[in-house]
């Protein structure tokens, strides 16, 4: 048996030993997700066995070092735990921007006292991270962004606002672009990182056409951000006035995360699940679905040959912005087809039948997707750019 | 197995790559013999030199003269044929006929096997019946007739039908028109007797032919396979030869997609070059996407099959094969469209080479089924 498939055998009796019959299931929707944090409780004893036997083996971030609260995995084994997981429906034990997000960039960019403490926080979900970019008068175009931070010497007070920002009544700490030179545009940013119960910080949920409120508009006023933290943790990453970098690495994750490119039910087919639900199906409505069906296959596998290529640094630079406008697209047509396919039993708003009106509410949250982390017009312009290498873009 | 190509099949992509763009382009072979009414719609020079190379008995055994590759690396050749619209009997002979060869007795295949390594013949598959392509419906009858069979019906769209040295052809031999089995190849020689070739010419200038058999007499020797077990040979036909033209199919999309982007970079209007027109950009951003994924799909499907030819089949590979038809299709119909489109009104001469690419897409979607052909086919498999 080569190292691998030993490596399968010893994941598949792991997670049978420990993943509780509660978890191998789908994700239903945000109470089945456990974000952590300081004010985070579990849904269930199942939910929390669960998290804490991943967090004692490393495998809320499993592909992350040992040192910093991960497994160690190499890239074949990830995918080997990802498809373990994917086989019995397994949950993600814990979800967040620390993980998704955060985590990335310190990996790459941050002091060995921030990975230290940053990374183990997140591994071990005791701090849950908000991502504080985007403002009233800059989204699309994030660099014409105003929040300003005025040198104090030893840190500095920040004043400004952020809109949009995901849970950001719920989270613990934020990653915040600040503007710290105001005379230069793109080298005038720094990516800080502070607690946002420190003093001065403020936000107001904002409800969203699916009737929830996930994000929030987050003021900051006169709040102070240390420069440090401590030995060799500073309270920023990267260089002073390079944030921009940072953010730009930061934003590939995201797109990636968004577009579902590890697959997942996101990528499967739904014409037969819809057939079941629905006992019949209009023609027309049938071919719709089969043609869906047909671009979410085709689609997983451009999920698993973008992966494979990215291992290998074969993968276009610029590939996870056609990854997150194909996968974005993707899911708001998967979502009008079963909204077509439920009937009126859909529409309900609030029944039991529904579970509160899950498909119309879930319907709603996909035409965010085209929109958060880059909207489908800004992705074309980056493949145009970049990738086509067309004038002008 | 990674879903890109590996050290080999990079250096077969580079081979085949200069070879088409050399030998095999639109102004060499294409336009050729189109401008010279060839009734075959190829080169046969074209077709021996692609035998030197080995190309053509890329999917035979080695102990055939083969290379003894799979669909990866057939669909590398193909995608260049695609790229650069190069008129060649390579789908039908070498990844069609060849298919179902390999299932044949000794007999046929050293009768056979050595023209395509050679490049020096040529064969076609008879299999559709009508105008569109519908192999569950088999009507053309082989009665037994003394040792042999003797064989009676039309088949359509036989792409170089009248070229060919000899046809494998799909016929009944017993049960009902619809009826999964009872369906039997058979190796038709050019010269047999009440076999007539109605030629016509396809709008991408290749030549197929409406053909009659009017009481054929057959060997029994020519069956391929068994007698009433064609079906299942014919589905590894069906498969080789989907993907096959679904990796041509890529080809197109992306000789389409190249031409067209280069266009917008030196067209200039209103000052500018075009491509700096968003409304330009994001088509051509969105048609990008559309042709990776497609490529995405077409190298899983080939993998999986080349997989299943080990293992003795798969449901995952048939199914994945029908996505990465359909998917092609829709991806290469979108790239000539906006490849037209977006090149105003050069794009509707016939000097420029877009219409070309046009034309041929057109071909290849109909060929052994089109996109509402195999998303139906996804849909059944995944049982609805
Ligand atoms: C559910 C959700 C969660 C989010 N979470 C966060 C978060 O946690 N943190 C955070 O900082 N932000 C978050 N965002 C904000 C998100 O990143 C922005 O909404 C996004 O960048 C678009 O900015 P905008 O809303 O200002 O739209 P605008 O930039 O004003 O865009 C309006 C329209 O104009 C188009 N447009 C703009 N510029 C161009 C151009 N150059 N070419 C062509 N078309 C153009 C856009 O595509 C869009 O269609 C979230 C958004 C959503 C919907």
């Amino acid at each position: 048996m080569s190292d691998l498939e030993a490596f399968r055998e010893e994941t598949r009796q792991w997670l049978e030993a420990n993943c509780p019959p509660e978890m191998r299931q789908p994700v239903r929707d945000e109470e089945d997700v456990y974000w952590g944090g300081r004010n985070a409780s579990f849904k269930s004893d199942a939910q929390k066995a669960w998290f804490d036997a991943c967090v004692a083996k490393g495998y809320t971030v499993p592909a992350w070092p040992k040192e910093y609260g991960g497994a160690g995995l190499s890239a074949p084994e990830a995918k080997i735990l990802r498809q373990e997981m994917s086989r019995i429906s397994a949950r993600p034990p814990l979800s967040s921007f620390g993980i998704w997000m955060l985590g990335p960039a310190l990996l790459h960019f941050g002091t060995e006292g921030q990975k230290q403490r940053f990374l183990n926080e997140i591994a071990r979900g005791e701090i849950r991270w908000c991502q504080g970019y985007s403002e009233p008068g800059s989204g699309s175009d994030l660099v014409s962004m105003q929040t300003f931070g005025e040198d104090r010497g030893d840190h500095w007070v920040v004043n400004g606002q952020k809109i949009w920002t995901s849970y950001a009544d719920e989270a613990d700490w934020i990653f915040c672009l600040v503007r710290t030179d105001k005379e230069n545009k793109y080298q005038g940013i720094t990516f800080m990182l502070f607690d946002m119960a420190g003093g001065g910080v403020t936000t107001k949920p904002i409800l969203l056409i699916s009737g929830n409120s996930p994000f929030c508009e987050t003021f900051f006023d006169d709040v102070a951000v240390p420069k440090s933290y401590g030995d060799d943790c500073p309270g920023y990453v990267g260089e002073i006035n390079r944030g921009w970098d940072v953010a730009k690495y930061l934003l590939g994750h995201e797109r990636e995360m968004i577009s579902g490119a590890g697959g997942g039910d996101r990528t499967a087919a739904i014409g037969a699940a819809m057939l079941r639900h629905s006992g019949e199906l209009d023609p027309l409505l049938r071919a719709e679905l089969a043609m869906f069906d047909v671009d979410a296959l085709a689609y997983s596998a451009m999920g698993e040959k973008f992966l494979d290529e990215v291992k290998v640094g074969k993968a276009h630079p610029a590939q996870p912005n056609m990854m997150k406008y194909a996968g974005t697209e993707l899911n708001k047509r998967r979502h009008e087809l079963m909204m077509s396919a439920g009937g009126s039993r859909a529409l309900e708003w609030e029944s039991e039948e529904t579970g509160g009106g899950k498909p119309s509410r879930n319907w709603l949250r996909t035409k965010a997707n085209s929109i958060e982390g880059g909207t489908s017009e800004v992705m074309l312009n980056v493949i145009s750019k970049r990738i086509l290498d067309l004038p002008g873009a | 197995m990674p879903l890109y190509h590996d050290d080999d099949q990079a250096m077969l992509a580079d081979t085949a790559s200069q070879f088409m763009a050399e030998e095999g382009s639109i102004k060499k072979q294409l336009r050729h013999w189109r401008d010279r009414d060839c009734k075959d719609g190829f080169g046969h020079g074209l077709w021996e030199q692609m035998g030197e190379l080995g190309f053509t008995g890329i999917l035979l055994d080695e102990d055939d003269g083969g290379l003894g590759m799979g669909h990866v690396e057939a669909g590398i050749v193909l995608e260049e044929i695609g790229r650069n619209l190069t008129p060649s009997p390579f789908l039908t002979t070498s990844v069609l006929a060849a298919t179902a060869l390999k299932h044949g007795s000794d007999d046929l295949k050293q009768r056979y096997l050595p023209g395509v390594v050679s490049g020096k013949a040529v064969y076609a598959v008879a299999i559709d019946e009508g105008t569109k392509h519908n192999p569950a419906r088999i009507k053309t009858k082989a009665e037994k007739s003394g040792n042999g069979f003797k064989l009676s019906g039309q088949k359509d769209f036989v792409v170089h039908g009248a070229s060919s040295d000899m046809l494998v052809v799909a016929a009944r031999t017993s049960g009902s028109d619809d009826d999964a089995d009872g369906i039997t190849l058979f190796a038709v020689p050019r010269d047999a007797a009440g076999m007539s070739h109605d030629a016509v010419r396809l709008v991408d200038s290749s030549v197929a032919t409406h053909t009659k058999f009017d009481g054929v007499e057959l060997d029994g020797d020519a069956v391929i396979g068994e007698v009433d077990g064609g079906r299942e040979i014919l589905n590894r036909v069906l498969n080789a030869g989907r993907i096959g033209a679904a990796a041509e199919g890529v080809g197109v999309a992306r000789g389409a997609m190249d031409m067209t982007v280069d266009y917008l970079k030196q067209r200039k209007q209103f000052g500018k070059p075009i491509g700096e027109f968003q409304a330009l950009q994001h088509r051509a951003a969105h048609l990008y996407s559309e042709v990776e994924i497609a490529r995405a799909v077409v190298i899983k499907a080939q993998q999986l099959l080349d997989a299943a030819n080990e293992n003795g089949g798969s449901e995952k590979a048939e199914l994945m094969v029908s996505v990465a038809k359909a998917k092609v299709a829709k991806t290469a119909g979108l790239a000539v469209r906006e490849g037209v489109q977006m090149h105003g009104g050069i794009g509707m001469t016939d000097e420029y080479d877009i219409g070309l690419y046009m034309k041929r897409d057109r071909a290849l979607q109909e060929f052994l089924g089109d996109a509402y052909y195999h998303a139906n086919r996804v849909a059944e498999l995944s049982g609805y």
